[in-house]
């Protein structure tokens, strides 16, 4: 069975890559591009783990095939710094030591990028209940909004 | 020696060609629009299809088509679309409710409300909404397109009305009163990412002396499938909401629960929040219709 | 986020600095362990038993085998069997036979998702295929889910050669009872009989699982010549090494464990499951292998933590002074024996100075996977039992809950149940910093309930080796053999510049794999900062003692006429006025002239962790309607020792808290009645969202530990010991009524308040 061809952009460059039906975007991304700062948490939808931008929603990487993707834009974690500039929100990641293990990091940090696009002036509520659908169990998730929060307040001001 | 069997994946542009890839392949075949549910199944083995027909590829299917009379939502419309649909939101709020009630942000992107209808799950919170609204399923098949009501498509747990080689298209919803409002409710143990342990779909409208001139109250998680609280209708008509209707209303909505005792929640709680949620739906749904 | 008592005579020790892993943690760069390749390698997959207690009659792996891409297909038959242990057994036990026939089953599948037989194929694909053409026939026993009955006599029986061990030796029958531990002191009878009011009550709690994001996953690399290199995410890659090679009887220096990055252990990766089978499977296949665990399949198989099953009596006279507690307790042990008896038994009074006390555990076997540490191993459910049974005490007395504390609480000098002497403690801080933080006074609304519980935990301390390495351009690596779950790098670096003088940025801290470092224990029960640090403080002080001694040459003094002050070598004054100072970037330069590369090592057996005491404030809302909690507002107050990194001491504390949350109200493994497991993902495995839980105020008490030269305390544990309770109570005393089963779902909360009102209550 040949695999089908698709052709992509990712974090801004065109990517060909070749796949079998079943195969989910994040086994692409993990397996045949061997870009593993998606992490997989669950392959269900529910730790949020996998989370990228396509065509500049959020979605689950594990929920999302390959082949559907001819033509799409795609964003992960490794776009996320511009060059070696890091995102105003991995900045305040580090600041806020807002992380533990790590491993729902990226994650976390794609979503909460798609959450502040959509509205860069959040209360703590709405971050709380945007980042829902990332599991994180070592922080508590206290440091997490604190950054987020800080990261937003820092966008709106630098514009 | 064997071989591992390989999974197909076609993308027609057509209704027809649906049908005709569906009635070519059987039971083997799924369509596939968001896959939130589809892609789990899959990935933990409960099902093995041998084709995906992605249906996202047809128009019809991906639209929002509102006219003064009705609104036609495609199958494969997804939760945040619904979401962004100012027209739609502002005419049916508690159906946007409650698929944006489905999963997350990300499940959202691609979570869509005919995949939530065709997943048939009792607990699906999209459905209740769907029956309160008196929506209408717009399927697709080898003889031509049909209609079903809301509350028929469903059969049982997973199970639909689709017949072999049929599909749904789309989703309609029928003209409002003028004073009217629907909201959905439902129950998880946790703040978001559950599945709903009672949900509760209502639609009110208003006569101009405040009374209630039609209403529909739907349940989800407490019976095979969601179901219509047709009591519910009679208590409400002619009626304001004083505390004897919502008392009848509450026993009307415990009354027609049949729930099982699972892992998400007993027979015993089921029954009580159902009433609970049907006089807090009914309130909010009463309470947009006034402000209408 | 109060920061109680910090001294300000430290550079770094106590400072807010960035993590040293963390850019490659927000950049998608490092790499866990499920994300690693090694060219040529396999995909091994296990199957599973669908029966919770079964004998295997046959296994047929002739249609796998004849799969194409399948190129090994195992099972227990190619795992190395081991004597059973024999008594006296030691306190934690790590019994080859059990842990054998835990990843592969021999004869009996004994929980649903035991492993039965695993291959090796060319993509997951084929290995998943495979696994469905294995036909394992079985014959289906009775099985037994609740300690309590499995301890009694109509209980199957798991293991036919399991006797109840007691000081009297071995049982007659075979018995699901493995043993049980007392802790007692004083006579209880003469303490209950002494007693104003006694308060007697039954508890329960359900399994919990770790719950980590990264699934368990490795890579096992076999060779011709016997020896194997294994990647994989671990707490421990040293214990990992140890249990491979024992258990597949290799040489300890042949099996070489590399630690990936660690995405979240709680103790759940203390242990081996996957690791023995990828090994057999390379070596049957001479390729790599590689094993990744389901989300389904870590739920199944992996360890949780105990269930319980307690029945407590405490007594007090009128004053609140507690003259007498009584605890029995029947902990699910799983399948294999080892349930953290003695730890419970410790935890249950060890923070009162109760004259007449006793803590029985049982640690019984039942059809369910095997416990694995979780943090605090075996202490949040003894503390759910005691400390709501002091809570109750206490409102029966009409006396605050934390004035009761106080009154009871051990100070320096007295003893644990467990016979353990407190040194320097901060208990009574702590309470003291509960009762005049704002929290514990502010208004309450209707509907809402304020809990409070206290935690405790005797840290471990352990091996932990170091090799720190001065580098020519004056950076030093500091390589410690603890994989670093939660920003441990971050401490040790901190500890390494702190005793250098010198800037963090010139520090490197690495985690080194098994064939570089000397033995080093997990990276568990709080141990890594306490012990791990302490030898990267003695591996640096060597350095400082050669690079005085380079020093000392160059300028021809002895070396106590060098001392070392703010990163440099300082000749004293009194043996030579004219020199001033060598810094360590110019003696780093000079070392390789002057004698060779500057080196410290520190091989330690660390003792005097000593213990700590977290006190929890919680505030819920309850839906009266519904059964539905809302956690309002956290308070937790915490004796640290010393803050290395406050950031990720705060972290601990409230990591620990809302996992608490997750404990007390919704978490549980949920068993149909064939005992097979209905929640195994993380939809209806219910841990806490973002959106479930406020933010946790953290309130650091600095008590400083003697036994270490900062003052350092483990902190991950106590935070979670209280937690459950803490959590408990509030719920508790917003509906007024008492309960005593975790989790408190909704459909039980409801019931309660239900039941409450058709009383009249």
């Amino acid at each position: 069975m040949p695999k089908h061809q698709i052709t992509t952009t990712i974090n801004g460059d065109e990517v060909d890559f070749g796949c079998h039906a079943g195969q989910t975007l994040l086994d692409v991304l993990r397996t045949e591009l061997g870009m593993t700062g998606t992490k997989n948490g669950c392959g269900s939808g529910d730790c949020g783990a996998c989370t990228v931008i396509v065509d500049g929603r959020p979605v689950n990487a594990c929920l999302v095939l390959g082949v559907e993707l001819q033509g799409a834009e795609i964003e992960t974690i490794e776009g996320m710094a511009k060059g070696r500039t890091l995102h105003p929100l991995q900045q305040k990641f580090l600041d806020h030591a807002a992380l533990q293990c790590g491993i729902c990091t990226p994650g976390i940090l794609n979503m909460a990028k798609a959450l502040l696009e959509k509205n860069p002036d959040p209360t703590e509520t709405e971050v709380r209940y945007g980042l829902a659908g990332n599991l994180c169990r070592c922080t508590g998730y206290d440091k997490i909004v604190r950054a987020v929060l800080d990261a937003a307040a820092d966008m709106r001001a630098n514009g | 020696m064997g071989t591992v069997t390989e999974l197909k994946y076609e993308s027609p542009e057509t209704a027809q060609a649906v049908v005709a890839l569906l009635s070519g392949v059987g039971p083997m075949a799924r369509i596939f629009a968001g896959g939130t549910d589809l892609l789990v199944q899959m990935h933990e083995e409960l099902i093995e299809p041998t084709l995906l027909i992605d249906i996202k590829g047809i128009p019809e299917t991906r639209e929002i088509d509102v006219t003064a009379d009705e609104i036609r939502i495609g199958a494969a419309v997804t939760g945040a679309e619904l979401g962004e649909h100012q027209e739609l939101k502002s005419r049916w709020p508690g159906i946007v409710e409650a698929v944006e009630l489905i999963g997350s942000y990300q499940v959202q992107g691609r979570a869509t409300i005919g995949g939530n209808l065709c997943n048939a799950s009792p607990a699906a919170d999209s459905v209740p909404a769907l029956i309160a609204a008196a929506a209408k399923v717009i399927i697709a098949g080898p003889n031509g397109t049909r209609e079903v009501p809301a509350e028929e498509f469903s059969v049982g747990p997973g199970r639909t009305c689709l017949a072999a080689g049929e599909f749904v298209t789309s989703i309609v919803l029928p003209k409002q009163n003028q004073r009217s409002g629907d909201a959905y409710l439902r129950f998880i143990p946790r703040t978001e990412m559950d599945i709903a342990v009672v949900g509760a779909g209502a639609c009110v409208s208003l006569n101009d002396d405040g009374t209630c001139a039609s209403a529909r109250l739907a349940l989800g998680a407490v019976a095979p499938t969601a179901k219509r609280v047709a009591a519910a209708t009679d208590i409400l008509q002619g009626n304001r909401l004083d505390d004897g209707v919502l008392a009848a209303l509450a026993k009307a909505a415990n009354d027609a629960c049949a729930p099982i005792d699972d892992k998400r929640g007993t027979i015993e709680f089921r029954t009580k929040v159902a009433g609970v949620l049907a006089c807090r739906a009914v309130k909010i749904a009463w309470q947009r219709a006034e402000n209408r | 986020m109060a920061n109680e008592n910090s001294t300000t005579n430290y550079k770094w020790v106590g400072k807010r600095t960035r993590r040293p892993d963390g850019v490659d943690k927000v950049t998608g760069r490092a790499r866990y362990g499920d994300d690693m390749t090694v060219p040529g390698m396999l995909y091994g997959k296990i199957l599973r038993s669908p029966h919770a207690h079964a004998k295997i009659l046959s296994i047929d792996t002739s249609k796998a085998n004849a799969l194409k891409g399948v190129k090994a297909v195992l099972t227990s038959a190619e795992i190395p069997d081991h004597p059973l242990s024999q008594p006296p057994y030691a306190p934690i036990i790590n019994d080859m036979h059990d842990i054998s026939r835990n990843v592969m089953a021999r004869d009996k599948v004994l929980y649903d998702g035991h492993a039965v037989a695993a291959v090796a194929a060319t993509s997951e694909r084929i290995a998943r295929q495979a696994l469905k053409l294995i036909d394992v026939e079985y014959e289906v026993l009775p099985h037994v889910l609740d300690p309590l009955e499995a301890a009694g006599r109509a209980a199957p029986i798991l293991h036919e050669d399991q006797f109840t061990y007691s000081a009297d030796g071995l049982s007659d029958k075979p018995s699901n009872l493995f043993r049980s531990i007392t802790g007692q002191r004083g006579d209880l009878d003469q303490g209950f009989a002494e007693a104003d009011i006694i308060v007697e009550r039954e508890f329960t709690s359900e399994p919990v699982h770790q719950g980590y994001i990264e699934p368990l996953a490795c890579i096992a690399t076999a060779s011709e010549d016997n020896c194997v290199e294994l990647w994989t995410t671990t707490q421990g890659h040293f214990v990992i090494r140890a249990l491979c090679a024992k258990l597949l009887n290799m040489d300890l220096a042949k099996v070489r464990v590399t630690a990936s990055e660690i995405g979240g252990g709680f103790g759940g990766k203390n242990t081996v499951y996957g690791e023995p089978v990828a090994i057999r499977l390379s070596q049957m296949t001479g390729r790599p292998v590689r094993m990744v665990m389901t989300r389904t399949e870590v739920f199944r198989a992996s360890g949780p933590t105990v269930g319980s099953r307690t029945r407590i009596k405490i007594g007090a006279r009128k004053d609140g002074t507690i003259t007498a507690a009584d605890a029995e307790t029947w902990y699910q042990a799983g399948a294999f024996k080892g349930a953290p008896v003695g730890r419970a038994a410790e935890t249950f009074f060890s923070s009162y100075t109760i004259k007449n006390a006793r803590a029985v555990v049982h640690d019984v076997c039942v059809n369910r996977p095997k416990v694995a540490a979780y943090r605090a191993p075996g202490a949040p459910m003894a503390a759910y039992a005691a400390e709501g049974a002091i809570n109750e005490l206490a409102s029966r007395l009409a006396m605050d809950p934390v004035d009761i504390r106080i009154k009871n609480a051990v100070r320096e000098g007295d003893e644990s149940l467990m016979g353990t002497k407190y040194g320097q403690i901060g208990l009574l801080d702590v309470l003291e910093k509960v009762k005049s933080h704002d929290h514990y006074s502010a208004p309450l609304g209707n509907n809402q309930g304020r809990g409070f519980a206290l935690g405790y935990w005797m840290h471990g301390g352990g091996l932990s080796s170091v090799s720190a390495h001065l580098l020519d351009d004056g950076t030093v690596t500091v390589a410690t053999g603890n994989p670093d779950i939660g920003g441990s790098r971050s401490s040790m670096r901190v500890m390494a510049a702190e005793e250098l003088g010198v800037d963090i940025e010139l520090i490197k801290p690495i985690v080194a794999d098994t064939g570089s470092m000397g033995y080093s224990h997990l990276t568990a029960g709080s141990r890594t900062t306490f012990a791990t640090g302490m030898a990267v403080i003695f591996a640096v002080r060597e350095i400082i003692e050669k690079l005085r001694a380079l020093a000392a040459k160059k300028w021809r003094l002895t070396i106590d006429q060098v001392t070392w002050e703010a990163g440099q070598a300082v000749a004293s004054s009194s043996s030579r006025g004219g020199i001033q100072s060598l810094s360590l970037k110019e003696l780093a330069a000079m070392a390789t002239k002057m004698g060779g590369a500057i080196a410290g090592h520190s091989e330690i057996n660390a003792g005097g962790a000593g213990a700590a005491f977290s006190a929890q404030l919680v505030d819920v809302e309850i839906d009266p309607e519904t059964g539905f909690v809302t956690p309002l507002r956290y308070t937790v107050v915490q004796d640290v020792g010393r803050a290395i990194s406050p950031d990720y001491v705060e972290g601990q504390m409230q990591g620990g808290a809302v996992q608490g949350i997750g404990w007390a109200l919704n978490e549980a493994y949920i068993y149909d009645d064939q005992a097979r497991l209905q929640n195994t993902g993380f939809l209806d495995y219910r841990m806490p969202v973002a959106s479930d839980v406020p933010m946790i105020d953290t309130v650091l008490v600095e008590v400083p530990n003697p036994n270490h030269p900062y003052g350092v305390r483990g902190v991950g544990e106590p935070c979670l010991v209280s937690a459950p309770a803490a959590v408990a109570n509030a719920v508790e005393n917003a509906i007024g009524q008492t309960m005593s089963s975790l989790p408190l779902s909704p459909p039980k909360i409801l019931k309660r308040i239900d039941e409450a009102q058709a009383a009249g209550g």
